[in-house]
C-alpha cells in the first residue's frame, strides 16, 4: 500500500432520500430520489450521461425485499445502463464502502465520474426476521449459536467498556438525547423530534385516553422507565438502538481536474482508511474497535493531519455506546474518556468536537447499506453552510466519516477537506 | 479413526460428544476455538485437534430480551431473558457461549472476571434438537 491516492478525487454532489418507513416505495424508488437530489447539489449541475460507473453499498436486498443483483436495477431506474454497476457489500459498512471503492476507482484513472449509492429498504420484514437478517453479518457457525443479536454484541462491548472505565448507562442516555436533538432540525430524519418531545406526546395521549399520566419530569426519568425504554439488550435499552430504516444516499466522486466544472466547492478527498477485523469473540479488547483504529490510522496519515484538526464527524453510531467508542478510536477523546466527554456536552453541535451533527443512525435512521453515503450528505451540508438550524457555528474545512461493518470487523474512515 | 476435519461440522460433532475441542498450530503452539484449518498466527497448515479444560473466565456479557428466532423457538424472549457472553479460556482463546445459571434478573449483579465453566446445552427436542456450548459459574 502507497499510503496515497494515485491522483486526486473529489466529491462535486450529495444527496439523500428521507429516512423512514415507506410501505409504498422500494429500494429503487429511494435510489431515485436521492440521486435526484444529488444532481441539484451540485451548483453547476449535473449532465448524467458524463457518469461512467455505479458503485451501489447494499447490505441485504436479498433478505429483506428478496431481490439481489441490486446495482444494474438501480442503474437502470436513472437510466445508467449500459454502464458499469457493482454491488458493494460489507454489512451496515457498505456504503462507506462502496464510497471508498468508487474513489480507488476514479483515482485509479479508470473513470473521471462514478456515481456511488447506498440503499436499504428493512421495514417490509417483522422486527424478529430483521433481527435475524441482521444477525448473518455476525459469525453464522460462532455467535449466533449463543443467542447473540446486534444489540446483544453492542451490549457486551458496554458491558466490557463500563467495567473497565466505570461509565454509566445515563453517559449513553446522553448520546441519545444529543443525537436527537440535532435529528429534530434534519428535515429528512426519521425520527424528527427531541426525546422531550417524544414524551410530551406520550403524555398528551395518556391525558386525550384518560388513563393514567406519566410522572416524567425530563428525558432522563423518561429513559430510566422500563415501560417507555424497555431493554432491548442489557444495558442497552429502546433509545441505545438505532431504528429499522428504509432510505438511500448518492455522491457524486470524480478527479479533480474535472470538479469544478460541476462545483465552484468540491470536497476533496483528503484521506482514506479501510481495515477488517476477527469477530468479537475473538478480540482481546471489546472495549475499542481495532478496526476502526486502524482504518483511522491510515485516513489520518494519508491526510497529513491529526485528530484535532477535524471540526466535525459523522460517526457510526448503530448504538449510543458504538458512537463513546468511535469517538475514542477516532483520536478525539482518550481512551476511557469518550463516555465523560458525551456526558459534559463536549460532541453537541456547540461542544468542542461536534458528533452526528444530523442525528446520526440514532436519529435519522439506519437503513443499513445507505448510512456510509448519508453521512457524507451532512458533511457536504456543513462544509457548504446548507445544514440550516443545526448548522454548526463553527466554520467547517475537514470533516470525517466513520463507516462500521458488523461488530466492527469492517470499517472505512474518510476525511474530506472542502477546496 | 482417521483425524476429523478442522471444520465447524467437526467441532460441532465434538460438542455432541460434549467434547469442546480446538487446534493447536504444530508449527507455532498457538491454539484456537473455533478450529482452523490455518493458523493465523504463523500462516502454517499444520494442526493438531486439542481439548480445552472448560474452564475460563467472563469478559463481557448482556442479557437479551429481543431474541432471534432460534432462541424463540427455544422459549426465550421478554418474558424469559437469556445471558450471552464471551468467556475467555484458561487455555487463552476466547468464544461466544450462552452463560447458564446467572441471575438474568439482576445482571447488574454479574460480574465481569466471573469463574466459568463448561456447560453442553442441549437445545429443541428430537431430530431438530442440537447441542450448542454453553457456560456456567463455576462452584
Amino acid at each position: 500500500m502507497t499510503g496515497r491516492l494515485a491522483r486526486q478525487v473529489c466529491v462535486v454532489g450529495a444527496g439523500m432520500s428521507r429516512f423512514g418507513t415507506f410501505p409504498r416505495l422500494a429500494t429503487r424508488d429511494l435510489f431515485v430520489d436521492a440521486v435526484r437530489e444529488m444532481y441539484t447539489s451540485a451548483d453547476q449541475g449535473v449532465d448524467p450521461r458524463r457518469i461512467e460507473a455505479v458503485y451501489v453499498g447494499n447490505y441485504s436486498s436479498d433478505l429483506f425485499e428478496r431481490q439481489g443483483h441490486t446495482a444494474p436495477f438501480m442503474a437502470d431506474w436513472v437510466g445508467l445502463t449500459p454502464r458499469p454497476a457493482t454491488r458493494v457489500e460489507n454489512a451496515c459498512g457498505s456504503g462507506g464502502t462502496a464510497l471508498h471503492a468508487g474513489i480507488a476507482a476514479v483515482a485509479s484513472g479508470l473513470y473521471d465520474v462514478v456515481l456511488v449509492g447506498g440503499i436499504e429498504k428493512m421495514t417490509d420484514l417483522p422486527t424478529d426476521q430483521v433481527t435475524d437478517a441482521l444477525a448473518t453479518a455476525g459469525d453464522g457457525m460462532y455467535e449466533a449459536s449463543a443467542g447473540f443479536t446486534f444489540p446483544g454484541f453492542y451490549a457486551a462491548m458496554a458491558t466490557a467498556y463500563m467495567h473497565r472505565y466505570g461509565a454509566t448507562s445515563e453517559a449513553l442516555m446522553r448520546v441519545a438525547i444529543k443525537n436527537h436533538e440535532n435529528g429534530s432540525r434534519n428535515p429528512k430524519a426519521q425520527f424528527g423530534m427531541t426525546i422531550r418531545d417524544i414524551l410530551r406526546k406520550k403524555i398528551d395521549k395518556a391525558r386525550e385516553k384518560g388513563g393514567a399520566i406519566p410522572e416524567w419530569n425530563d428525558e432522563m426519568a423518561f429513559l430510566h422507565d422500563p415501560a417507555a425504554n424497555p431493554i432491548v439488550a442489557w444495558p442497552l435499552r429502546l433509545f441505545d438502538c438505532s431504528p429499522i430504516s428504509d432510505g438511500a444516499a448518492a455522491v457524486l466522486v470524480v478527479a479533480e481536474k474535472v470538479a469544478k466544472s460541476f462545483s465552484h466547492a468540491p470536497l476533496r478527498v483528503r484521506g482514506l482508511g479501510q481495515a477488517s477485523d476477527t469477530a468479537l469473540y475473538a478480540r482481546s479488547d471489546a472495549t475499542c474497535l481495532p478496526a476502526a483504529r486502524a482504518a483511522a490510522e491510515t485516513a489520518y496519515a494519508m491526510a497529513g493531519v491529526t485528530p484535532s484538526a477535524i471540526r466535525i464527524a459523522e460517526v457510526h453510531d448503530c448504538f449510543t455506546i458504538a458512537e463513546v467508542i468511535a469517538s475514542e478510536d477516532l483520536g478525539f477523546f482518550p481512551a476511557g474518556e469518550g463516555a465523560r466527554a458525551a456526558e459534559d456536552g463536549a460532541t453537541t453541535r456547540s461542544g468542542r468536537m461536534p458528533i452526528n451533527t444530523s442525528g446520526g443512525l440514532k436519529s435519522k435512521g439506519h437503513p443499513v447499506g445507505a448510512s456510509g453515503v448519508a453521512q457524507v450528505v451532512e458533511v457536504w451540508k456543513q462544509m457548504h453552510n446548507q445544514a440550516g438550524e443545526r448548522q454548526v457555528p463553527q466554520d467547517v474545512d475537514l470533516a470525517l466519516t466513520h463507516n462500521l461493518g458488523g461488530t466492527g470487523q469492517s470499517c472505512v474512515v474518510h476525511i474530506f477537506e472542502r477546496g | 479413526m482417521a483425524q476429523r476435519d478442522f471444520t465447524n461440522t467437526s467441532f460441532r460433532e465434538y460438542l455432541a460428544e460434549k467434547c469442546l475441542m480446538g487446534t493447536r498450530c504444530r508449527s507455532c503452539g498457538a491454539v484456537h476455538v473455533p478450529p482452523r484449518p490455518l493458523c493465523p498466527t504463523c500462516l502454517a497448515s499444520d494442526m493438531e485437534w486439542t481439548e480445552f479444560s472448560g474452564r475460563g473466565r467472563l469478559t463481557a456479557f448482556t442479557v437479551i430480551y429481543v431474541a432471534p428466532a432460534s432462541m424463540i423457538a427455544a422459549g426465550y424472549g421478554r418474558e424469559k431473558p437469556y445471558c450471552s457472553g464471551i468467556v475467555e479460556l484458561e487455555e487463552g482463546p476466547r468464544i461466544s457461549a450462552q452463560i447458564l445459571n446467572v441471575d438474568v434478573a439482576h445482571p447488574e449483579s454479574m460480574r465481569i472476571g466471573l469463574p466459568l465453566r463448561v456447560a453442553f446445552v442441549r437445545r429443541g427436542e428430537g431430530e431438530d434438537g442440537s447441542m450448542e456450548l454453553g457456560f456456567e459459574p463455576e462452584r
